[in-house]
């Protein structure tokens, strides 16, 4: 987790929280380092994400699939200077009303094997 | 207390800053040939990008940027964002809905845009 990255995110967002832009700032509110802004979490779901996408076995048409639905827990923000490892996973698969449902989970840990984030996304494939 | 409408304006300009911040190069961001290619009316912002806006309406209301500790939405209708210097204007309001044992607020989110709902089942629960 990078500052910078954090900062361009936050920038991108126009969220101007000293504590997403500011060591010292954060650190004063407790933090060990500047904190992203929640949905940052998503730029860590995105490799995953591309591979699965992408993934011949699951021959998805990329055209076809649309972001229906996000969801995030968090046990803490993430932070600068910290590693973590992500890993997604399917959860279900599901057909109905002539589309396919594809979930998905990201779970986002700490080197201190700390669950941090967790991270759940609903992809709509659209029929024929 | 409930969360008082907060407007975002969101031009081109801003998609742009932002599927460069989070990686999501998807041309239906940027692009109104391919966007219409694909069914759309033109170009449409980022699914997370509304996210980020309704996340803070949600701590900036709160007063605490990492406040959030479970948040959801379904994306269900695309905010388009015409090329014009004005852009387009999503509107964010919110309720408090309950308060769980532990004191947390959770709130049901909605966001509008031309006087649509684009988000359903919005809802985030902040730390007391």
């Amino acid at each position: 987790m990078g500052r910078e990255k954090i900062r361009e995110f936050a920038v991108a967002i126009g969220a101007d929280d000293p504590v997403y832009l500011d060591p010292e700032a954060a650190r004063a509110a407790g933090h060990p380092d500047v904190i992203a802004p929640p949905t940052f979490a998503i730029v860590l779901c995105q490799w995953g994400i591309e591979t699965l996408i992408g993934d011949p076995g699951l021959g998805l048409d990329f055209d076809r699939v649309v972001h229906g639905e996000q969801r995030f827990r968090y046990v803490r923000p993430l932070h600068a200077g910290e590693r973590v490892t992500r890993t997604t996973t399917i959860e279900e698969i599901t057909f109905r009303v002539g589309n396919h449902f594809l979930n998905t989970r990201t779970d986002m840990v700490a080197d201190d094997g700390e669950l941090v984030v967790t991270a759940w996304l609903m992809f709509v494939v659209r029929g024929e | 207390m409930d969360l008082p409408a907060r407007t975002f304006r969101i031009t081109r300009t801003d998609l742009v800053r932002y599927a460069g911040a989070s990686g999501d190069y998807n041309p239906i961001h940027w692009s109104d040939r391919i966007a219409r290619s694909v069914g759309l009316p033109g170009v449409i912002a980022h699914g997370m990008y509304t996210m980020a806006l309704v996340a803070r309406a949600v701590t900036g209301w709160v007063g605490d940027p990492a406040a959030i500790i479970e948040y959801r939405v379904r994306f269900t209708r695309p905010v388009v964002v015409p090329d014009t210097d004005e852009g387009t204007e999503l509107v964010v309001t919110g309720v408090v809905k309950s308060t769980t044992e532990e004191g947390a607020r959770v709130l049901d989110l909605t966001a509008t845009c031309q006087g649509e709902k684009v988000l359903a089942q919005a809802r985030a629960t902040v730390r007391a």
